[in-house]
């Protein structure tokens, strides 16, 4: 009883954004990780556009190059303290350092903040076109556990275990933060993806809290699909899924939420979001596209849309909406679209697009 | 030149099955008729049994069927009849299968499909994805690719355990001898299919130690058919859902683990018209279980004669070539891929209006 009395007040304040810094003038101070790559780029088409907007935020620009400290992948304490402070964080796409001993970077910082909510929505893009139409889908991945634990031993030579680790803690802050989104969005339901036929303890476990976490929540409706008929349907018909936010473990919602990018066009349109208890992170899932970096050739979208999604997260709905509105504008109007769709524009003449669309 | 040759969504010729002799293939066989395990399974299996049976029955196929009934819509854990059908299959060799319906419950059987799978140790699940030459609407054109999927191990293990209440451990089981024999099951595809790459498909950046051993011992084995003009690729499982849903084209033979299987045979099944499309077969060093690829128990459509026979046909055709009765097989799957191509017979789930039975009907009529 003592464990439920202690989680649950965290699950009010789940979606609840009411600390951070800020500066005298009262404008949110917001920590900029640029990135590597093409990253510096786009976040500064994200500043500019920002800026252009009049969006009271002022951004702390921290480098989280990692290091190993005592054998363990590490990012710079002033990043560190950044974040912690300003309880909230834009990023761009970070190369993960190839050598021994080092975990992804994304990893890292999931660890480092506890972002035990990844939130993926993959909406059709006006003007790009791909073989499925009116995609507009919300996908809640459990981010800190499942099959990505980390856990993996070799028993004896060629037979290994990889642990999938499933706990009711984190089931439940999941599920309640995917019941409060689905509330805040105003869908109707809650999907819940599992594989509990197979899995029937560990999958068990998601699909028992989720049925006792959905009492808590009268008005949305709670449904349970296997994850072979959720691949199947969505790709099927991905309409089905525009009034529910799906919730599921890791694995599931890392593949799933990619498959959902390819159905709207790539990562380079997609945002996302990673909710914790001490700090939440926005960033791009693409990558960091060496071949273009540094050319002004890169598409800014994904950070641009993920730092809309930031901006709803801290409240300021306002411009949020007036920014997104300009950044799909911009894309519909097919003027100055970048080369990955299809257009000759540079990153700068789609930035002073959105701008003059703002 | 080789793919030209190839008869349509072959499993292909007999001789890229693990047992090539058909004599052997089929356990039982008198006076030249074959004896062949059935078990229609749960949903819409009974349907697409009769169809296949009628169809069979039409086209004079020897084949005597030994059918079980089984259902897991059952409380019960006895498995006695489950026993049965296992024991006709160690005796015949071949078998035509359903999907059984695995309860969700924590108290309920575990899943019979894969303890048939996992006594029978037919460990190679193969599933072919491609365009029918139907005119239903699909997402994508130039959708040609099998997916080999290992049907004994990995996240399907079934171990799983709570140390204390509210944490629970479930066991993914890698190893390097299942790898490697599903790895050159795969090759070995490629090779007597005139496939030109095998993708292996992995998350070897966050599960390093198991699925890096998939990866290694897969990409070891490929080294091997180098020489024989195969090439080897590999892809992170979340990007290959991408790349299946945005450029299926580039995939040809998919060699992969248990549960990123299931995750892509289902992607591909919705890129080309859905689970009634799909053939499969599960192969081992003893037996065959031929089932359709998709897996799906079907049971909203259930009883109201909609279901699409033609994974389960499909499945039948390849179970026809494994044993020998290349001819049976070439003159049913004509008269199937006639019916889809004319297109004025065909079930719901394609665009049709007409009934199971109609779709079987139409079949015969062009035997």
């Amino acid at each position: 009883m003592k464990f439920r009395a202690f989680l649950k007040p965290l699950s009010r304040s789940f979606t609840e954004f009411t600390d951070g810094a800020f500066t005298k003038d009262g404008k949110h101070i917001v920590t900029m990780i640029p990135g590597d790559g093409i990253g510096p780029e786009i976040s500064q088409s994200v500043k500019r556009i920002f800026a252009a907007n009049n969006v009271p935020i002022v951004w702390e620009d921290v480098d989280v190059t990692p290091f190993l400290r005592n054998g363990v992948t590490t990012i710079p304490d002033d990043a560190l303290h950044s974040v912690n402070r300003n309880k909230v964080a834009l990023k761009g796409p970070l190369a993960t350092p190839i050598g021994k001993g080092h975990v992804s970077m994304n990893l890292t910082l999931r660890r480092t903040f506890d972002l035990y909510a990844n939130v993926r929505p993959c909406k059709s893009i006006v003007g790009y076109k791909t073989p499925f139409e009116n995609v507009d889908t919300v996908l809640i991945r459990e981010n800190t556990e499942g099959e990505y634990s980390g856990i993996e031993h070799e028993v004896v030579p060629g037979v290994v275990q990889s642990i999938k680790l499933i706990t009711e803690e984190a089931c439940r802050r999941v599920n309640h933060y995917a019941f409060n989104y689905a509330r805040a969005i105003g869908r109707s339901s809650v999907t819940v993806v599992h594989k509990a036929n197979i899995q029937k303890m560990s999958d068990g476990l998601f699909l028992s809290v989720a049925e006792e976490v959905a009492k808590d929540y009268p008005d949305i409706k709670m449904e349970a699909l296997l994850l072979d008929g959720v691949c199947l349907q969505l790709v099927k018909d991905p309409t089905q899924y525009k009034d529910t936010v799906m919730v599921m473990p890791n694995l599931y919602g890392d593949i799933l939420s990619d498959l959902g990018a390819g159905l709207i066009g790539g990562l380079g349109l997609t945002p996302s979001g990673n909710i914790g208890l001490k700090a939440s992170i926005f960033e791009s899932v693409h990558g960091t596209a060496p071949d273009i970096a540094g050319k002004d050739l890169a598409n800014p979208t994904a950070l641009l849309l993920s730092s809309v999604m930031m901006l709803r997260h801290m409240k300021l709905n306002k411009h949020a909406d007036e920014i997104e509105k300009a950044v799909l504008k911009t894309i519909a109007d097919g003027h100055a679209r970048t080369g990955d769709l299809g257009g000759k524009a540079t990153n700068t003449q789609f930035t002073d697009a959105v701008i003059a669309n703002l | 030149m080789l793919r030209l040759k190839r008869a349509f969504g072959s499993i292909a010729t007999k001789s890229s099955l693990v047992q090539s002799d058909p004599l052997t293939a089929s356990g039982t066989v008198y006076g030249g008729k074959h004896t062949v395990t059935l078990i229609p399974g749960d949903g819409v299996g009974l349907e697409m049994a009769i169809a296949v049976k009628t169809i069979f029955r039409a086209a004079d196929v020897p084949i005597e069927w030994e059918q079980f009934d089984l259902t897991g819509y059952t409380e019960s854990k006895d498995d006695t009849l489950l026993r049965q059908a296992m024991d006709s299959i160690r005796k015949n060799k071949v078998a035509l299968k359903g999907l059984l319906y695995t309860p969700i419950n924590r108290l309920g059987h575990v899943s019979w499909n894969g303890m048939v799978r996992k006594e029978l140790d037919v460990y190679a699940s193969t599933t072919l994805i491609k365009n029918l030459p139907g005119k239903w609407p699909v997402r994508h054109n130039n959708v040609d690719f099998a997916i080999i999927r290992e049907n004994t191990e990995g996240e399907y293990s079934g171990k799983e355990h709570s140390p204390v209440p509210g944490v629970v451990e479930s066991l993914k089981v890698s190893t390097q001898q299942k790898t490697e024999r599903i790895a050159k099951y795969a090759f070995d595809f490629a090779l007597k299919n005139g496939r030109k790459k095998v993708t292996i498909i992995h998350k070897a950046n966050i599960m390093k130690l198991g699925d890096g051993l998939f990866l290694r011992t897969c990409r070891e084995v490929g080294k091997r058919y180098e020489s024989f003009g195969i090439k080897t690729d590999d892809m992170i499982v979340d990007n290959a859902s991408m790349q299946l849903v945005s450029k299926p084209s580039q995939f040809d033979v998919i060699v992969c683990g248990n549960l990123y299987g299931n995750i892509l045979s289902n992607v591909g099944a919705a890129l080309v018209g859905g689970p009634g499309l799909i053939p499969g077969a599960n192969i081992g060093r003893d037996f065959a279980v031929f089932e359709p690829g998709c897996r799906h128990v079907g049971k909203d459509i259930m009883g109201t004669n909609k279901a699409n026979p033609t994974s389960m046909l499909l499945s039948s055709i390849h179970l026809l070539r494994h044993i020998g009765l290349n001819d049976h097989a070439n003159r049913i799957s004509d008269a199937l891929l006639q019916v889809i191509k004319e297109g004025t017979v065909l079930t719901p789930d394609v665009g049709g209006q007409h009934s199971t039975t109609d779709f079987t009907l139409a079949v015969i009529g062009k035997l």
